[in-house]
């Protein structure tokens, strides 16, 4: 099947062009950190993460797209996700190389990533992690590309298949879990020792996954002869509704706890990031276009005239997008350090090389995905041909 | 209690598993616990810790930090961001932030505190590292490994302490004298105090404790009754940095 990959129109040649060039550029960059160190990011003594494992954090959550379309379609029969639920998988796939990628890029020593697994240390949630996200890429490419293989050649997938999708499902639970966990058991950071944040991981990857999947699904419909049905796209709207709506819950009862209780170590961080603390306050503008835009996001997709419009359901998921890339993909994991324990506030920018470095790295997924997507639809448009 | 599971983790050859089933153990250890300690010879019971006494603590002396940092060629990058340090001194309000109030008396309010790794009984950043880099010795000294660190830095967000640097650039044209006695550091690694666990080994005590010469640090070992450290924690009250959140930090701070 790879070799539908290598043909194609000339707008996928110059997209994909576009993407290795974006990448080219990220590449000489991470040549001058590798050179130079993870000084040339923004990252400090006091905020020793940033943009990096944001992404990886956020990136984890879009991961989530696959099991929304899966599991409805495996689980409860609905039929609709059943066109797209490669497209689901393979975004899964795109998004957990991105959060590998990350990772590397954010150790001080990658030459060295491999003493995770030669010195396998359990008590370590890193080392969780490690398993949980190398398995469910690989549940995914094992599934997506079955499916799709047999879906060509007009058969049922290997009977092996099926139990692999049931796994993937309480999997793709893991990955969120086993992520929030890195953050959520670190005693002394008042801003991540919460017990909801693994639930509001997944509030937000259920919102932010199919988010994207309904945009994805709208452009193939747009360049393809491929169209994953209005169905579809609707019931990913209600998701996203549901989720987006859940997700803005689970942070009103933090800022409730939080600013209830008083108490300093927790709602400091809060402080900073709605508010400022003294002159420090360079989160304050995102946060609150975070909110907006979230708030606006909801009344968009509640609503179900606005949500059964597909041009507004378009544009309520870029909004989600970007509104959960803010909370999730910068703020979330900033402002654990931000005043730090020994209360000092040391603000963090990120660098013009640590910026091109990230584009670099979203390029990649995107080319994967397109590759991906390339080789999916062809087989959809000649099977329906 | 702390001594008698260790007694028992190791009777038990349970070690290895260390962190992960530590709560169970916890409970299970209380059994156990007659049993562990009648067996002799398998208690070897050392405690390292140390004692900073504020009050002979001489405002603008840094001894011990150009002792400590001369002796572990630890760079001087004066850019808060980029800094490495293993000791150094804070303001009390910002060290003890749980013990801050209005009226600190005493002269203690915005006086210096000095700072170092607490070698945590039940450290958070040993429980963290993926590879254990960061370790525990049977002597309580929280060591790192710079050959095996990746530099994730997740035991930098698992302390509550602040007391790990990473080193962000390559700290080599930083270091003034390089000592040729204890190893530079590269790039990409964490590092921080290590209680001089290479001048212990050689009998020596620690340099920070030998700079100073107001006697404002001791150490030693605190499960010895008849130790220095004990006696002055017999005679002295002390208090510890964010003992609440069970890390079991074993400088205690006479204020
Ligand atoms: S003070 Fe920090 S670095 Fe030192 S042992 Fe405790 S948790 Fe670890
Ligand atoms: S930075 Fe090094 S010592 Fe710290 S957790 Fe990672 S591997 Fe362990």
């Amino acid at each position: 099947m790879f070799e539908k990959a290598l043909i194609g129109s000339k707008k996928y040649w110059g997209l994909a062009i576009g993407l290795l060039a974006i990448m080219g550029v990220g590449a000489i960059f991470y040549l001058q950190q590798w050179n130079y160190g993870l000084g040339i990011t923004g990252m400090s003594r006091d905020v020793s993460w940033g943009l990096y494992i944001a992404q990886f954090t956020f990136l984890v959550g879009v991961a989530a797209s696959a099991v929304m379309v899966v599991l409805p379609y495996y689980l409860h029969n609905y039929k609709a996700f059943g066109r797209i639920t490669i497209l689901g998988e393979f975004v899964a796939v795109a998004s957990v190389i991105m959060c590998l990628v990350f990772i590397i890029a954010d150790l001080g020593q990658p030459t060295r990533a491999l003493n995770i697994v030669l010195y396998p240390t359990p008590s370590s949630i890193l080392f969780w992690d490690m398993i949980v996200l190398n398995g469910y890429l690989l549940l995914n490419i094992l599934i997506g590309w079955n499916v799709l293989a047999s879906e060509r050649k007009s058969v049922p997938p290997p009977a092996w298949v099926k139990p692999l999708i049931y796994i993937s499902i309480p999997w793709a639970v893991s990955i969120h879990t086993v992520t929030a966990f890195i953050y959520a058991g670190l005693p002394g950071r008042g801003f991540w020792l919460t017990a909801i944040m693994a639930p509001r991981f997944l509030a937000s990857a259920f919102a932010g996954g199919p988010a994207l999947l309904i945009l994805l699904s709208l452009i193939i419909r747009r360049f393809t002869k491929f169209d994953p049905g209005k169905d579809a796209i609707q019931n990913l709207g209600k998701i996203v509704a549901y989720a987006m709506s859940i997700n803005v819950f689970f942070i009103l009862l933090e800022i409730f706890t939080v600013f209830y209780s008083q108490i300093p170590e927790h709602m400091h961080h809060f402080e900073y990031i709605f508010a400022g603390l003294g002159e420090h306050g360079k989160l304050v503008p995102w946060m609150w276009a975070s909110v907006s835009l979230a708030v606006v996001s909801l009344i968009l997709l509640v609503n179900p005239i606005t949500r059964r419009r597909e041009s507004i359901l378009a544009l309520a998921c870029v909004i989600v997008f970007f509104s959960l890339w803010i909370e999730k993909g910068f703020v979330l994991v900033v402002t654990g350090f931000i005043p730090s324990p020994l209360g000092r506030v040391f603000e963090y920018t990120p660098t013009v090389p640590e910026i091109f470095i990230t584009l670099g790295i979203w390029a990649m997924g995107f080319l994967i995905l397109a590759i991906l997507y390339k080789i999916a639809i062809a087989v959809k448009e000649e099977i329906e041909a | 209690m702390k001594i008698d599971r260790r007694g028992f983790l190791k009777i038990g050859g349970l070690g290895i598993l260390g962190v992960a089933v530590k709560p169970v153990i916890d409970v299970v250890s209380k059994a156990k616990l007659a049993e562990a300690s009648s067996k002799k010879g398998v208690l070897v019971e050392k405690r390292l810790a140390m004692v900073v006494n504020l009050k002979n603590c001489k405002e603008g002396c840094t001894d011990c930090i150009a002792a400590c940092h001369g002796v572990h060629n630890v760079p001087d990058i004066a850019n808060p961001k980029d800094e490495v340090k293993w000791i150094w001194t804070e303001s009390y309000e910002n060290a003890f932030p749980d013990q801050e109030h209005r009226f600190i008396g005493g002269g203690m309010k915005g006086s210096p505190a000095i700072l170092l790794c607490n070698h945590c009984d039940n450290p958070s950043c040993v429980r963290v590292c993926p590879t254990k880099a960061t370790f525990k010795r049977e002597d309580g000294i929280v060591m790192m490994d710079y050959h095996r660190c990746i530099g994730c830095r997740f035991c930098m967000a698992a302390c509550p302490y602040g007391s790990r640097s990473f080193n962000w650039r390559d700290p080599r044209p930083f270091i003034k004298k390089v000592n040729p006695e204890f190893p530079t550091r590269t790039k990409g690694v964490v590092e921080k105090c290590n209680f001089c666990e290479e001048r212990l080994a050689k009998g020596l005590i620690p340099a920070c404790v030998e700079s100073c010469k107001n006697k404002a640090l001791v150490f030693g070992n605190v499960e010895d009754p008849n130790s220095e450290v004990r006696e002055i924690l017999r005679s002295n009250y002390t208090i510890r940095r964010k003992p609440g959140l069970g890390t079991g930090p074993q400088i205690y701070y006479i204020v």
